[in-house]
């Protein structure tokens, strides 16, 4: 058999076992929602069979499905994505100013990390909507407040990924790059950055998690706008429905992210 | 490619890693001319690295001279480069960029670099590589990266800290043969450590024998064989009972009565089989 002949039968091998591959995943995907909105609606159906409880119906799938179209015609699903996606960009992106040097200096003085272990250790226990009475004080019932929640909930796993990344690279590519002449700021950008560089997505992307579980919690309190203040208002108005359908768009626009999350950390992953 | 070799020149070389530590190596003399190979055979532990190290700028001697073309060294430069053991090349980037790094510190634009990059991967025979990551290469492979990455900066001078020691034996032999050749094509100097006789006898123009804690240089030999080397040859054959000797003899003398004498000799003047080198 000629070598062209067995590299297209390998060819063919591989783009059938990708459409396969991809073929099942898409069936993973569909059946595993499928059976989500099956037991949501079944719960509910059974919750709401009590007549005292005949009003959980509203918290049923189709309702809330129902509720989309006239939530997206005012505009409300876009202002508040908006707002919220506002937000969290602006807190995660102060998140990983703080967090990336910090996690560096603390990946390369040892001295640092013992001195800054045990106070970091704490605060990063406390639970970030401890900080929101501070915050508030700080910056009033405002969007900020919001902001420093999220950048406060997102700081530490940047910092500690940071840190464990730069605790992984290899001495010799620094005695390589100082044997090749490199300055201080190649080292930076050419040697420590690349090789941090999926370590730190790694970090984003449990910032991204932690900041979008605050974010929500946080909007309860002071903004008027945003997914959090929209779940409040459809509870206040006792809009069920609304609310669910809400809630779906957080945990879509959330898994949504984190999927952008993984498309970068196989973009800049040089780990075979 | 143009590089030219340097006139090396060391003078009662020190060296101990803490005030308080033992002396690594002791009153290490050395003088290569440009363009020669030397290569430093002794055990692990006898400083040879370390040596080589302070050479490449990377480490600080305690006392003593060392310099290039009448030069003091002080620190790392594209002058004199060293290979180390592993290739440690850098994984998030291609062949072609690999190689290229150093002229990216020092400066030079994509479009500058571009030419001598391709040329110094062709030297190391991976042309249809250049675009793979260099997860992707054998360890041979990668190691003959490592190799064009240190000779894109036109050294004066190449230092190989055991290079080939990780890699299969026929590899290694196609690498010391290419180094060699390479070097006597373009100029440079090569200082190679090693604890593989067959390895200095292949690729030396003098072998130099260190031994004993604090090391020293106990014997200073001329390998005067023609190129190129075939290690199945008998004057590469006696060359290498004859430095094998020499070697357990310094070991031998060291563990005996800890001493110090440097012998200059040459195969040639010990057997009479051919005329010393220079």
């Amino acid at each position: 058999m000629s070598g062209a002949t067995q590299t297209m039968q390998a060819n063919e091998s591989n783009t059938s076992m990708m459409f396969k591959s991809t073929g099942r995943e898409l069936v993973n995907f569909v059946a595993g929602l499928l059976i989500l909105f099956v037991v949501w609606y079944l719960g509910i159906e059974w919750i709401a069979s009590d007549p005292d409880k005949a009003n959980f119906a509203d918290f049923g799938p189709i309702p809330a499905f129902n509720a989309f179209p006239w939530l997206w015609e005012d505009g409300i699903i876009q202002d508040a994505v908006t707002a919220s996606g506002y937000r969290l960009g602006v807190g995660l992106l102060i998140a990983i100013a703080i967090g990336v040097p910090i996690g560096i200096v603390m990946g390369t003085s040892k001295r640092f990390r013992e001195y800054s272990n045990a106070p970091f250790q704490l605060m990063r226990m406390v639970s970030p909507m401890s900080w929101e009475p501070i915050a508030v004080l700080a910056f009033g019932l405002a969007g900020a407040t919001v902001i420093f929640l999220v950048a406060i909930a997102a700081v530490w796993p940047i910092i500690f990924a940071t840190a464990a990344g730069l605790a992984k690279v290899d001495p010799a590519w620094f005695k390589v790059a100082r044997n090749l002449g490199a300055s201080r700021w190649h080292m930076l950008t050419q040697i420590i950055i690349p090789a941090i560089a999926y370590d730190v997505l790694t970090g984003v992307r449990l910032a991204l998690g932690v900041a979008w579980i605050v974010l929500v919690p946080a909007e309860f309190l002071g903004v008027s706008e945003g997914l959090g203040y929209a779940v409040q208002d459809a509870k206040e108005s006792l809009s069920y429905d609304s609310l669910m359908a809400m809630i779906l768009v957080i945990g879509t626009v959330g898994y949504l992210l984190d999927g952008l999350c993984v498309l970068a950390l196989k973009r800049y992953s040089w780990h075979k | 490619m143009s590089i030219r070799g340097v006139h090396l020149d060391i003078e009662n070389l020190i060296h101990r890693y803490t005030p308080k530590s033992p002396l690594t190596f002791d009153g290490v003399r050395i003088e290569a001319k440009p363009g020669e190979s030397l290569v430093i055979i002794g055990r692990s532990g006898c400083g040879k690295s370390t040596l080589l190290h302070i050479i490449a700028g990377l480490l600080k001697a305690s006392g003593g001279k060392l310099r290039l073309d009448n030069e003091e060294v002080k620190g790392p430069s594209s002058r004199w480069v060293m290979m180390f053991q592993a290739p440690h090349l850098f994984p998030w980037m291609t062949v072609e960029r690999n190689v290229g790094v150093g002229l990216h510190f020092a400066g030079w634009s994509k479009d500058k670099l571009r030419d001598r990059v391709a040329e110094a991967i062709s030297l190391v025979s991976l042309d249809d590589y250049a675009q793979n990551n260099v997860q992707d290469l054998s360890g041979g492979q990668q190691q003959r990266v490592a190799l064009a990455r240190s000779l894109v900066m036109e050294p004066e001078m190449l230092l190989l800290d055991e290079p080939f020691s990780a890699l299969d034996a026929f590899t290694r032999a196609a690498l010391q043969r290419d180094v060699r050749s390479i070097s006597k094509e373009l100029g440079f100097n090569l200082v190679m450590v090693t604890h593989d006789i067959d390895e200095a006898v292949l690729m030396a123009d003098r072998a130099l024998v260190m031994a004993g804690s604090p090391g020293k240089i106990m014997h200073d030999i001329s390998v005067d064989l023609p190129d190129p080397r075939n290690r199945e040859d008998p004057e590469v054959q006696k060359m290498r009972r004859y430095l094998m000797d020499t070697f357990e003899e310094a070991v031998a003398l060291q563990k005996g009565n800890g001493g110090t004498q440097t012998k200059v000799g040459s195969l040639s003047r010990m057997n009479g089989i051919s005329e010393p080198a220079g």
